[in-house]
C-alpha cells in the first residue's frame, strides 16, 4: 500500500490544503505580534511628528530642562528632565528595595523552605501579582502615606519613597518568579557536587547558584526594572506628581522623602486635558517616544548583556 | 592497622525497595578498598551512607552504624565537617559553573583558607595529583564546564583532594575517562593510599584486583563476600558466586 497521508473521508488535496491553511493562520498569528508593535511605534510617532520636526523645538531644553508649563498656550515650554529623573529615582528606589528582597525570597522558596511553606509563599506572591494597579496606589496614598508622614516625618503629600515602595511590591512577583525558575534549572548534581565537598547551604547559593543561574537572575532584575519604568497608575497616585528633582549633591544625594513626577503619570494625566492635535499634544507623544526608547534600550542591554555572557562561556 | 571505616549491620532501604540489606566491613588507612559488584547492587548507596549524602534523598531510611574515625556519622554535630574530611568522586563529572580554578579551590576557601599563595600551590598540587595539570596550567581561568568530559572527570577528582581529606571514595571514576588517564590516575591513587584511606567503587573487576588491598563484593543488596584481595581473586574464595563473578562466568 502506498503511503498517502491518513485522510478523513475527503480527497489528498483537501489535506494538504488544510494544511497549507493551518500554517498560514499560524504565520499571521506570528507575524501580527511584530505589525502591533509597529504600528504602536508608527501612531505614536506620527503624532509626535510635529512635535519632534519643528524648528522652533529645542532639544536640549527639552532633555536637561525642568520646565513643563504646557500652559498658557502662548508662552508654553516644554523641558521635561524632571520627568525623566522622576522615572529614574523611582526605578532605582523601588529596584533597591525590590532586588536583595526578590532574589532573596527566590532562594528561600527554591532551596531553604519545606514544601509546604513553599507552596504557601508561591501563592502569596503570585496573589501579589494579581492586585490592580489601582488598588496598589489606594494603599499607597491612604496607608503607607499615612505612616510615612506621622511616623518617619515625611513631608504632608505624597513622595518617591512612598512610589518606590509601591513599585517595588508591584515589581517584586516577577522578579521572584522568574529568578526562581533560574534556580530551579540548575541541576541538582552540582547542589550534590557542592555539599559532598562540604560546603554549608548559604555556600551553596552563594558560590554555585547564583554562578549558575546568573543570566535567569539577569533576566528578572531587568523585567523588574521594566515593569516600574513602564508602570503608571500607581505612581500617579503615589508619587506626588510634582515637577522636582530629588536628587542632590549633598549627602545623602538622594531625598527620598520628596515628591516627584515621572514620564508616564504625565502623560495619563495630562493627555485627557490636551486639545486633540495642539503643540501640548504632540509634546506629550514625544514624551511616549522617549519612554518606547528607554524600554527599548533597556531590552536591548538585557539581550546584549545575556549575549556577551553566553560568549564567554563558549 | 588503623581502621578509619567501619560499618557494622548497615541496612538501607529507599521506601520499599531494600538497597543494602546488613552489611558489615570495614576500611584501614593505608589501604584501598575495592567495592565490586553488578549494578543495582548497592554500592552507590554504600558511599553515599559514608559521607551522608544520603540524607538528601527523603524517602531512604538508614540502620546499623556507620563509623568514620571511630565517630557515628549519625551523632556528629556538624555534617559540613564530615563530609570536608572525606573526597567524593561521582561517576559522571560534574564541573561547577566555575573557573577551573575556583572549581578546585572551592573547598579550601569554604574552610577559610584565604592566602593566595597558599591556595594557588593548593590548585597546582591537585591538579597535579590529578594528572590534569599540563593540559589545563595555561587556561586555569576559563570555566570548568567547558573541559571534555575526561578532563572534567580529572577536574572533580582534584576538587575531592583538595580539602586534603583523609578519606577518598571513587564512585567509577573511568567511566568518562581513556584508558591512558585512568592509568595514570591509578598511579596517582597508589600514591596517594599511603597516607589516606581509599575507598574505590568500580565495574572494573581486574582494576579492582590491580589496586585493591581489599575486596567488598556485593550483589542485590547483600555482602556476598569481604576479604582480602588475594583470596577474593585467587583459587578458593569462600563463595562459589564470588570465584564465578570475579571470572566473568555470571554478571
Amino acid at each position: 500500500m502506498p503511503l498517502i497521508p491518513k485522510t478523513d473521508g475527503g480527497s489528498i488535496h483537501w489535506t494538504l490544503l488544510r494544511e497549507k491553511i493551518i500554517e498560514i493562520l499560524i504565520y499571521i498569528s506570528g507575524f501580527s505580534a511584530i505589525i502591533f508593535v509597529f504600528s504602536i511605534f508608527a501612531f505614536i510617532f506620527k503624532e509626535a511628528s510635529g512635535f519632534v520636526f519643528s524648528h522652533e523645538t529645542d532639544w536640549s531644553f527639552f532633555f536637561f530642562n525642568a520646565a513643563w508649563q504646557p500652559l498658557p498656550e502662548e508662552s508654553a515650554t516644554y523641558g521635561a528632565f524632571s520627568m525623566i529623573i522622576g522615572t529614574i529615582s523611582v526605578t532605582l528606589v523601588a529596584m533597591l528595595i525590590a532586588v536583595p528582597f526578590g532574589l532573596g525570597l527566590a532562594v528561600l522558596v527554591s532551596e531553604f523552605c519545606s514544601p509546604k511553606i513553599k507552596e504557601t509563599l508561591k501563592i502569596v506572591i503570585e496573589l501579589l501579582a494579581a492586585i490592580p494597579s489601582v488598588v496598589w496606589g489606594f494603599v499607597g496614598l491612604k496607608l503607607m502615606n499615612y505612616v510615612l508622614v506621622n511616623f518617619f516625618g515625611a513631608q504632608v503629600g505624597s513622595n518617591l519613597f512612598n512610589g518606590g515602595i509601591v513599585l517595588a511590591l508591584m515589581s517584586l512577583p516577577i522578579i521572584v518568579s522568574i529568578a526562581e525558575d533560574a534556580f530551579k534549572a540548575v541541576p541538582d548534581s552540582y547542589r550534590e557536587a557542592a555539599e559532598a565537598l562540604g560546603a554549608t547551604k548559604w555556600q551553596v547559593v552563594y558560590k554555585v547558584l547564583f554562578p549558575a543561574a546568573k543570566n535567569g537572575l539577569l533576566a528578572a532584575v531587568l523585567l523588574g526594572v521594566g515593569r516600574a519604568v513602564g508602570e503608571t497608575m500607581a505612581v500617579l497616585m503615589c508619587t506626588g506628581h510634582n515637577l522636582n528633582n530629588p536628587f542632590s549633591s549633598e549627602f545623602p544625594f538622594l531625598n527620598i522623602f520628596d515628591p516627584i513626577r515621572t514620564l508616564t503619570a504625565s502623560i495619563a494625566a495630562e493627555l485627557g486635558e490636551a486639545p486633540r492635535g495642539s503643540e501640548h499634544w504632540q509634546a506629550l507623544f514625544a514624551l511616549g517616544l522617549l519612554l518606547f526608547a528607554i524600554i527599548f534600550v533597556i531590552n536591548l542591554t538585557a539581550d546584549l548583556v545575556v549575549r556577551g555572557i553566553k560568549q564567554e562561556e563558549s | 592497622m588503623q581502621k578509619t571505616i567501619e560499618i557494622e549491620n548497615l541496612s538501607v532501604n529507599y521506601g520499599k525497595h531494600n538497597a543494602i540489606d546488613d552489611i558489615s566491613l570495614f576500611a584501614c588507612k593505608g589501604e584501598i578498598l575495592g567495592v565490586i559488584g553488578p549494578a543495582n547492587s548497592g554500592k552507590t548507596t554504600f558511599l553515599k551512607c559514608i559521607n551522608r549524602t544520603i540524607d538528601f534523598t527523603s524517602t531512604s531510611k538508614v540502620n546499623g552504624t556507620v563509623k568514620v574515625g571511630g565517630e557515628n556519622v549519625r551523632e556528629m554535630t556538624s555534617v559540613h565537617d564530615l563530609r570536608r574530611r572525606i573526597g567524593m568522586v561521582f561517576p559522571l563529572p560534574v564541573g561547577l559553573p566555575l573557573t577551573i580554578y575556583d572549581n578546585v579551590a572551592y573547598a579550601p576557601r569554604m574552610a577559610g583558607v584565604r592566602d593566595k599563595d597558599e591556595l594557588d600551590e593548593l590548585v597546582e598540587t591537585c591538579l597535579k595529583q590529578s594528572a590534569l595539570w599540563d593540559e589545563v596550567k595555561d587556561r586555569l581561568d576559563s570555566l570548568g564546564t567547558k573541559l571534555s568530559g575526561g578532563q572534567q572527570q580529572r577536574l572533580t577528582i582534584a576538587r575531592a583532594l583538595s580539602h586534603r581529606p583523609e578519606i577518598l571514595c571513587l564512585d567509577e571514576f573511568s567511566i568518562a575517562v581513556d584508558p591512558v588517564t585512568t592509568m595514570r590516575i591509578e598511579d596517582v591513587l597508589v600514591e596517594l593510599k599511603k597516607e589516606i584511606t581509599i575507598v574505590l567503587v568500580t565495574n572494573l573487576v581486574q582494576q579492582a584486583r590491580r589496586l585493591s588491598d581489599r575486596v567488598a563484593f556485593m550483589n542485590q543488596s547483600k555482602l556476598v563476600e569481604f576479604d582480602e584481595v588475594d583470596t577474593i581473586f585467587g583459587e578458593n574464595p569462600k563463595e562459589k558466586l564470588t570465584f564465578d563473578y570475579v571470572r566473568g562466568y555470571f554478571g
